[in-house]
């Protein structure tokens, strides 16, 4: 592009293309606040906007887990599976067995992250396909839960696993807590440490990062281990919010996972993403499921209007980023 | 002109590539029957001609004739219906298709909207018994060895019809044997009245196997021969460079002591490689393109597992089973594939430069953000990359400014041995004098320095040393003071990378 060798590559029009290719979510996120605003008196009570920040929560949990996948040019398709299997666990472990609530918690979360070692071991180790080593492993996970709870619920009557979503610090609802810790420390790891640079390098060009000194293979099981870790956490909020351990949750929710990735702007072909554009993600997908169950309109039309944001958002960064890519 | 035996002319083609003027006006002719080979150095233009005459890319400008009538294709498939096919260097066979599947490509017997496979095998098999090539037509393309996906290939070209085959350095995966057959091969189409435009680096194989030869350099058309009539010292001399020299801003350094050595290097593409590199030298690795330059340094720089052979970087045996061991003990490399070796495009200067250069610059579990964004903005700016901050991706750059971008980071490593492949591959005039003057620099603070290069004037200009590669080995050394008192010439470098 830059034929002449002139100093300044860009014009005004393309810093406008930039700042829009970078910050264009952010400002759909804005309109569509400002619109729900003024349009919908019941959400714009402090109450609200509190419920909607714990609703996106377990989505918010597994969304940065997946964006970290999705960064080095994979995907994770078990994330649901692997809270089903938390829930289980933590049915087994907390009432069938009486241990520690938060020695539960701890076990159950640590075995999803093993789980994301097995499927960052076999991507990165035999160069498999993620989509189909996750989708494996999605089935497997799912029937293990179902063999560790013979495919029966179990309430979870425990009162201080019961806290784990009800519980509140100050006015602030601990898994709203737990999403503010985990989106500190996501930005902190992707844009700030060492494995954040070799994660986007790794799905930026292969090739590249292994000629700079880069173990793609570790850095891609990392990836597949904070997604384990992440889902794994978001189990057990979900498992404390519905209070009953079963098999059949958190079906589908590796597609809300990677709605939010792709609205915040993370690249499918690997090696771009950001924490706060996951989180716009996150909170878009959170205000469409709000605004439309406030205006009355039915849950049928909120999964299309979803669907439709996808394409939207990838539409929006095909077109502002055309130049660059 | 003798018009009624010349199959395929053409005329003043031009091809431009970027910046790069790839083919300057040349023109080929090539008579029915005949065996043409085309020869010269790497990136003389001759595959970029064939690929033209085929129609995978197309000619800014120029006249094609082909029997008689004005030539001009899309692509490959309709080359292919008018008669002229093209063999190329790397063949890529389907390896699901079977062999009557493969030759039927792109013209398969139908019976309304269905293959009519069983037609397909049939007529296969009657082709491969008059080629006495005894398979299957069910056999599966996998199955077979590189000579036979060849074969299939001629076979192929002369059962749809070819009467001109393009064969790409057709030898430089067979053996013995299998070259001889090949020859016999090429010598029945001749019978045939097919004509064969041969590309080869071999000159033994082109005076055994051509009528004539087109000499070709610098994308320019040089001359064409009776191989009867020309001696190997003569066409040498055709392909030899520019009669102006090229200025080189090559500043002589004190060579220190031995910084790096290999002893009895062995790997895919290069056997038995010794050699060792000082501190303040450029050691240029000169040779054909496949002749085992960048293999050796790939195994260096730990990007491939050598077979056998010991290295030393100090004086110390060295193993490096990946990159990361290697740049940790201060070796980096530059490499000839950019795009895939270069950089992350989608990222910014800054994150590319530091990439391979963050454990050092930790504390902690965090990079020291300020420091870097310091340390990339001065490297940067000592490398004289043309952008408008540090921010901005890779995209963004020209290939030069791509290629001082790799360049910085591997400064800001501050290695002991760089290893540079082309390194001025497909960079403009004015940042390749930049890149070699930076060269110079690292060499007078004392770092050793490998360069490989096809241009054989680079080669010249900048090495303090050259080595010659010949198919997998060194088959000779050149001093500075040869080059500098002109008794080794371009000329003889050039015939010993050919073998001579």
């Amino acid at each position: 592009m830059d034929k002449k060798g002139s100093k300044s590559i860009y014009t005004n029009k393309d810093e406008l293309r930039l700042f829009m290719g970078k910050y264009g979510i952010g400002v759909i996120l804005f309109v569509m606040l400002i619109a729900l605003i003024i349009t919908v008196p019941s959400f714009r009570t402090t109450s609200n906007f509190i419920n909607i920040l714990k609703q996106v929560s377990i989505n918010g949990m597994i969304a940065y887990g997946m964006c970290v996948v999705i960064a080095t040019g994979g995907i994770d398709l078990a994330v649901g599976a692997q809270c089903a299997l938390v829930a289980c666990l933590l049915g087994q472990f907390i009432m069938k067995m009486g241990m520690n609530v938060l020695l539960s918690c701890a076990l159950a979360v640590l075995f999803c992250a093993a789980l994301g070692f097995v499927n960052g071991f076999l991507v990165a180790k035999f160069n498999m396909f993620p989509f189909v080593v996750t989708l494996s492993t999605q089935l497997i996970i799912r029937g293990l839960a179902q063999v560790i709870s013979s495919a029966q619920a179990i309430s979870m009557t425990n009162a201080q696993f019961k806290l784990v979503y009800l519980g509140m610090v100050g006015p602030i609802p601990f898994p709203v807590v737990m999403l503010f810790v985990v989106t500190i420390l996501m930005y902190m790891i992707l844009h700030w440490m060492k494995l954040g640079r070799y994660i986007l390098a790794t799905g930026g060009n292969e090739k590249a990062a292994i000629a700079s000194g880069v173990s793609v293979f570790w850095t891609k099981i990392a990836a597949y281990v904070i997604s384990g870790f992440l889902s794994g956490v978001a189990g057990v909020i979900l498992t404390s919010k519905t209070s009953s351990a079963q098999s059949n949750l958190a079906v589908g929710y590796e597609t809300d996972a990677v709605a939010a990735c792709v609205i915040g702007g993370t690249s499918f072909a690997g090696g771009v993403a950001t924490t706060p554009g996951v989180l716009i993600g996150i909170l878009i997908i959170g205000f469409i499921y709000n605004g439309m169950n406030l205006i009355g309109v039915n849950s049928y039309y909120q999964t299309i209007v979803k669907g439709i944001m996808i394409i939207a958002a990838v539409l929006l960064d095909l077109v502002m980023n055309r130049k660059n890519r | 002109m003798a018009q009624d035996d010349t199959i395929f002319k053409c005329d003043n083609i031009t091809k431009t590539f970027g910046g790069t003027k790839a083919l300057r006006g040349v023109r080929l002719d090539v008579k029915k029957g005949e065996v043409h080979a085309l020869m010269g150095e790497n990136g003389a233009g001759k595959s970029t001609l064939m690929n033209c005459v085929i129609g995978l890319i197309k000619a800014d400008s120029g006249t094609m004739e082909f029997e008689g009538q004005p030539y001009s294709v899309r692509g490959p498939v309709e080359a292919m219906e008018k008669g002229i096919y093209m063999i190329h260097q790397e063949l890529h066979p389907e390896p699901h298709l079977s062999i009557a599947e493969s030759i039927f490509l792109h013209r398969e017997n139908m019976r309304g909207i269905f293959l009519n496979k069983s037609a397909q095998n049939a007529r296969t098999a009657e082709i491969l018994k008059k080629f006495n090539f005894n398979y299957s037509p069910r056999t599966l393309m996998k199955e077979l060895t590189l000579a036979q996906v060849q074969m299939v290939e001629i076979i192929k070209a002369v059962s749809s019809d070819a009467r001109m085959i393009i064969m790409d350095e057709p030898t430089s995966s067979l053996d013995a044997n299998e070259t001889e057959h090949l020859f016999n091969t090429i010598k029945e189409l001749q019978a045939k009245g097919v004509s064969v435009i041969y590309i080869s680096h071999r000159m033994d194989e082109i005076f055994e196997i051509a009528d004539r030869v087109s000499v070709f350099r610098d994308g320019q058309y040089i001359g064409t021969k009776l191989i009867s009539e020309i001696t190997k010292s003569e066409l040498i001399t055709m392909m030899v460079g520019r009669t102006v020299e090229a200025v080189f801003p090559k500043v002589d350094v004190p060579i220190g002591d031995e910084v790096f050595r290999v002893e009895g290097l062995s790997g895919k593409g290069f056997r038995d490689i010794s050699f060792c590199v000082h501190a303040g030298e450029i050691l240029g690795l000169s040779g054909l393109v496949g002749s085992g330059r960048s293999e050796t340094a790939r195994a260096i720089f730990g990007l491939d597992r050598p077979e056998s052979g010991s290295m030393y970087l100090n004086g110390e045996k060295i193993t490096n089973k990946n990159t990361r061991q290697a740049i940790r003990k201060g070796i980096c490399m530059v490499n000839e594939d950019r795009k895939n070796y270069g950089l992350c495009l989608l990222r910014s200067i800054r994150e590319n430069v530091s990439l391979p250069n963050l454990e050092s610059r930790q504390k902690g579990l965090f990079i020291q953000q300020g420091r870097e964004k310091r340390e990339v903005k001065d490297v940067a700016e000592k490398l004289r990359v043309k952008a408008g901050s540090i921010e901005h991706t890779g995209f963004s750059l020209s290939g030069g400014n791509q290629q001082k971008v790799v360049l910085a980071k591997w400064i800001m490593a501050s290695p002991k041995l760089m290893i540079l492949d082309e390194p001025t591959r497909g960079v403009d005039v004015g940042a390749k004098s930049e890149i070699h003057t930076m060269m110079c620099e690292f060499a007078a603070k004392g770092m050793a320095i490998l360069m490989i290069s096809s241009e054989i004037e680079e080669i010249m200009g900048m090495s303090d040393r050259i080595l010659i590669y010949h198919e997998g080995r060194i088959n000779g050394e050149v001093s500075r003071e040869e080059i500098v008192n002109g008794t080794m010439s371009q000329k003889e470098i050039l015939a010993k990378e050919f073998g001579q």
